[in-house]
């Protein structure tokens, strides 16, 4: 949606919220010591220049340059893959990143858990009245770091404010775009009994690296979330692989959560092994002294891969070549159950049910 | 995780099955009772009881305080959140247990209420400073091991000229709940509860020692052994009261040396005995009324106590009908004996208490145990 006002110099063109203002102002926006105000999201000129000062010039790319209401960008031969995100993190900033790097990783991971190459972003930003500008120039530092570093550029947005006590200081929605290489089809329905199921790494680090940083629960610990963009792993493994059947990244409900969604989609059931489920000892640490099961903590920087077991050691080898992937392992199979049950023989010899998460065990983690 | 890890090796688990496989007679059944939630937790989450013979059986205790917390006690809660207009600090659990009404502290947050979750009573201590305009009510619940946090919290308070700080207090005793199960006419007369021994509570006995399970061990003639929460604790546990049972031994024995003593934590009873102290009965969820089996703020310290300060009116909550939390707090029944079990009780929709909890036995059954049904 974009404002319709007459484009020449010097009007306002950006009563939408979109951003594709420029304009020279009196004086730079005070990101030391100013905050958020109605007004940077009036569509008058505080907006534009926020706009101009913070967003258009940290995320600086050709298309949004452009300054129009939205990017327009052809894209390769291959399937279009659309997915959107929505981010509440509380807190804000916490060990191993902050809401804004985890923002472009969720949306450049879900995307490419469809096997895609993530392609191009857009944001929208919801701003409390009050919120610290010195804040959000850090968040949306963050972002643009992390989109540079990715490859993958923000290339439209939007930012609108609401009055104190309406949001949370910030909530960030991320929306990718990408393509899919011919030849690859991952999807949730596709395990079948007799295949492999690999994660690529350690479970549970970002759950635990946020609950250890809440502010009513401090508790010395060295884990730092694994906040992390995945789709050049994901091309990695595609390349070695190219009919891997599912991808999924264990976000909110972690491991056991996301082999229930994918043992529904399919209609199958999972065996796993405990003593093969790599988790960091500080993770399990924590977990302990919380009464969490790592199982359940969320992850953003891994995947599980559901593959043929003919693809199981091509697999692994791709991923721990990979710098995100040197934990990968082989966590279990897929099983023929008409009730989708996951079970797992637990390192103690017995074994269980793991069920999908029931309630929330942690609120606010993404 | 050095200490922890050592307690879970599967070698030791297999050597320990062969053991208790040994050591059972073949004509026999043992029903081990273990009180504690912990303990229902750690054989389900570990699947302790696949490594059990089949004659051999786990019966699940009450010992979960938020199971055996009356859903009127809840109510009484919500009453303070909603229309006393307290910001109430409870411990996350029992957020979700359903009171009347298909009421829940959850729900009433959603409705306004200021309801907050916290960690420790440090927390909510916190939340009273950061608000001192408001009255700050901390939930208590819990047993033995709870207690004296709680103590402590109170005495800071005073220390602190903390005037808005007040505590809901909910605080329950073991030996008068296992006491009350060795007498209720189930066990007692009827026959319709087998009870051969007793694992005794870990954490709970921490704190009270294990010499107050003697009497019972005696009065009643069971076995009881005090067992750590790690599987292999449960597990050389059950061998020791297997063989206690084959000796016709009931004595109290304590597999959790490397924290339990006789006396228990002296210092902590001494804390708990400054500020608390018996109440004449007290109703739990499944067991009724049980006398002095809970603890109530002393006079002394009647300024923290909420329910002195505020007039709560009494609850008028029912349990769900068809619910079986009350039998199976007892033992009479097993979670897949209800028949809300899995159909509209679910730990996402929960009717009973028992199926919030974690510690739950249906929470436990339903979320480690739904493939043996």
């Amino acid at each position: 949606m974009g404002a319709r006002g007459v484009r020449r110099f010097g009007t306002l063109r950006a009563r939408s919220g979109e951003w594709k203002m420029n304009e020279r102002f009196s004086a730079r926006l005070n990101t030391r010591d100013g905050a958020v105000d109605m007004t940077h999201g009036s569509g008058g000129r505080a907006m534009a220049q926020l706009i101009e000062e913070l967003f258009v010039a940290h995320f600086d790319n050709d298309l949004l340059r452009q300054a129009n209401d939205q990017a327009a960008f052809d894209l390769p031969a291959g399937r279009v893959v659309m997915s959107t995100d929505g981010h509440v993190i509380s807190p804000l900033f916490f060990p191993g990143g902050d809401i804004g790097s985890l923002s472009v990783h969720g949306t450049i991971n879900d995307v490419a858990m469809s096997g895609a190459r993530p392609l191009y972003l857009a944001a929208g930003f919801i701003l409390e009245e009050g919120f610290p500008l010195a804040d959000l120039e850090r968040v949306v530092a963050s972002m643009a770091r992390a989109a540079s570093a990715a490859g993958v550029p923000v290339v439209t947005g939007d930012t609108k404010v609401v009055e104190q006590g309406k949001g949370d200081g910030i909530f960030i929605t991320t929306t990718g775009i990408g393509v899919v290489p011919n030849g690859v089809e991952v999807s949730g329905d596709r395990a079948r009994p007799g295949d492999v199921v690999l994660v690529s790494g350690t479970l549970g680090d970002h759950g635990v690296a946020i609950m250890s940083s809440r502010e009513n629960l401090t508790f010395e610990t060295a884990i730092e979330s694994d906040s992390a963009a995945l789709h050049t792993l994901v091309a990695d493994m595609v390349a070695a692989a190219p009919g891997i059947r599912c991808l999924r990244d264990p976000t909110r409900g972690g491991l056991a959560t996301t082999l229930n969604e994918l043992a529904r989609q399919s209609g199958v059931g999972m065996k796993l092994m405990e003593r093969d489920i790599p988790v960091n000892p500080a993770v399990s640490a924590a977990c302990e002294l919380l009464g969490l099961d790592p199982l359940y903590v969320a992850n953003e920087g891994k995947l599980i891969c559901i593959c043929g077991p003919e693809d199981a050691e091509p697999l692994l080898e791709a991923m721990r070549a990979h710098p995100l992937g040197r934990a990968a392992a082989r966590i279990g199979e897929v099983v023929e159950d008409r009730h989708g049950f996951v079970q797992m023989e637990t390192g103690f010899g017995g074994s269980r049910v793991v069920d999908w998460l029931a309630g929330e065990q942690l609120p606010r983690i993404c | 995780m050095k200490y922890v890890e050592e307690f879970r090796r599967q070698d030791l688990a297999r050597t320990l099955a062969e053991a208790i496989a040994r050591e059972v007679g073949p004509g026999r059944t043992y029903n081990l009772m273990e009180f504690c939630g912990g303990h229902t937790h750690a054989i389900f989450r570990y699947g302790v009881q696949d490594l059990m013979p089949p004659n051999v059986r786990f019966v699940h205790g009450p010992g979960c305080p938020v199971c055996v917390l009356p859903t009127g006690r809840i109510e009484n809660a919500i009453h303070l959140a909603m229309e006393q207009g307290v910001i109430l600090c409870t411990y996350g659990d029992l957020l979700r247990v359903p009171a009347g009404n298909r009421m829940s502290l959850l729900k009433a947050k959603a409705l306004g209420a200021d309801v907050r979750m916290v960690y420790s009573t440090q927390d909510a201590l916190r939340v009273a400073r950061d608000n001192p305009g408001c009255e700050v009510v901390f939930f208590a619940i819990g047993f033995e091991t709870t207690t004296p946090p709680t103590a402590v919290a109170i005495r800071q308070a005073r220390a602190e000229g903390l005037a808005n700080f007040s505590v809901f207090c909910n605080h329950v005793l073991t030996p008068a709940a296992i006491q009350n199960i060795l007498e209720s006419p189930e066990v007692r007369e009827m026959g319709a509860v087998s009870i051969d021994g007793f694992f005794g509570p870990s954490h709970v006995s921490s704190v009270i020692g294990s010499r107050p399970y003697e009497f019972f061990a005696e009065e009643f003639q069971k076995p009881v052994v005090i067992a750590g929460f790690e599987p292999l604790d449960v597990m050389q546990s059950a061998l020791m009261l297997i063989r206690q049972l084959n000796e016709g031994r009931h004595e109290v024995e304590n597999e959790y040396t490397r924290v339990v003593t006789r006396d228990g934590n002296r210092k902590a009873q001494a804390l708990v005995a400054e500020v608390m102290e018996l109440r004449r009965s007290f109703e739990w969820r499944g067991l009724g009324q049980v006398p002095y089996s809970a603890l109530q703020i002393k006079q002394a310290f009647a300024e923290f106590d909420a329910e002195r300060r505020f007039s709560i009116p009494a609850a008028t909550a029912i349990d769900v009908r068809g619910c079986e939390c009350p039998r199976i707090l007892r033992g009479v029944k097993r979670p897949t004996d209800c028949r809300l079990f899995g159909s509209v009780c679910t730990p996402d929709n929960p009717m009973g208490s028992c199926m919030v909890s974690s510690e739950g036995a249906c929470a436990a059954y339903w979320s480690y145990g739904r493939f043996r049904q």
